[in-house]
């Protein structure tokens, strides 16, 4: 029952069960929107985006390496926040979230730096190089795969979830140096395609394309993140009476 | 439209193992992601509900 009264409460869907119910009939909406928005920019980034005069057709790799990208470092973020939460205010939902996101989040991380490598050989004529920008992302890797292996590690249940937060909130410094990577250091790989303060250096059409791409990965995240945090809900609540009472 | 044909969109102006191999890879991986995540989530359904007194 979703109460939709001006009774609500902001904290409503903070409790597991009502977040396990509302979750369970957004997951659909978010995979169809992903599907939309995926085939709309695959449509545009293939068949209406021109050619790239200095790279070819090896620029198309940007449809998914930037969204892959900005998903890695956002989440990141999304994670230690609500690790965070979940330590500071001993809020449960918060910290099963934390948990949900972790392999997404490390799973764009991984496609980042595969399409980056795929992408860098035809361009640089090399798959890798230890540049700032690029070394940092695989630290934020291995930051994703540390903080699983620790939860992991943990039995008992909350002092993972703490230890959890700790390493994520420490780890998100290297969100910054990531994102700022390319100003503060000469780095092989490019600048900034696109900022808040300066038009785009791109087609339009390329452009609609990536942010499509970008929409499309949020969409996909969600559906997956949420699918995810209902399985650690699950497992984590299987005595509880609401969850086998069919609620969701 | 960009390509004359279907030989031509695969081979992406010479890129294509750069950029097939991009969309495939990152293609299977977001599948796998899910598919996990999704059976995870009907194990945890299917498991019985834990013996009294047994911490989970």
């Amino acid at each position: 029952m979703l109460a939709t009264t001006s009774s609500t409460r902001f904290f409503t869907f903070a409790s597991p069960p009502r977040f396990y119910a509302l979750a369970g009939r957004l997951i659909p909406w978010f995979w169809a929107a992903a599907a939309v928005l995926a085939v709309a920019g695959l449509w545009i980034g293939f068949f209406e985006a021109p050619t790239d005069a200095t790279q070819g057709d090896a620029y198309r790799i940007i449809f998914i390496h930037v969204p892959a990208a900005w998903m890695s470092m956002l989440l990141y973020m999304v994670m230690a926040f609500w690790a965070a939460i979940g330590w500071a205010f001993n809020a449960r939902l918060a910290a099963m979230v934390a948990r949900a996101i972790a392999p997404t989040g490390a799973m764009f991380t991984f496609a980042a730096l595969w399409s980056g490598a795929l992408w860098g050989k035809p361009t640089w004529g090399t798959w890798w190089v230890w540049d700032a920008r690029l070394t940092s992302e695989l630290i934020l890797l291995f930051l994703y795969l540390g903080y699983m292996a620790l939860v992991n590690a943990i039995d008992d249940t909350r002092r993972a979830d703490q230890a959890g937060a700790l390493l994520a909130v420490i780890g998100s410094v290297n969100v910054p140096i990531i994102y700022f990577s390319v100003k503060w250091w000469n780095t092989l790989h490019q600048g900034a395609t696109i900022s808040a303060t300066a038009a785009p250096k791109m087609v339009a059409t390329m452009l609609t394309a990536m942010l499509l791409m970008t929409l499309a990965c949020w969409a996909y995240a969600f559906a997956v993140v949420f699918t995810r945090t209902r399985a650690v809900i699950a497992e984590r609540e299987r005595d509880a009476k609401w969850l086998n009472e069919g609620v969701a | 439209m960009n390509w004359g044909g279907a030989s031509a969109f695969f081979a992406m102006g010479g890129y294509g193992l750069y950029v097939w191999g991009s969309f495939g890879l990152i293609a299977l991986c977001m599948a796998a992601d899910a598919l996990t995540a999704i059976k995870r989530h009907r194990d945890a359904r299917a498991a019985p509900a834990a013996e009294p007194g047994e911490n989970s």
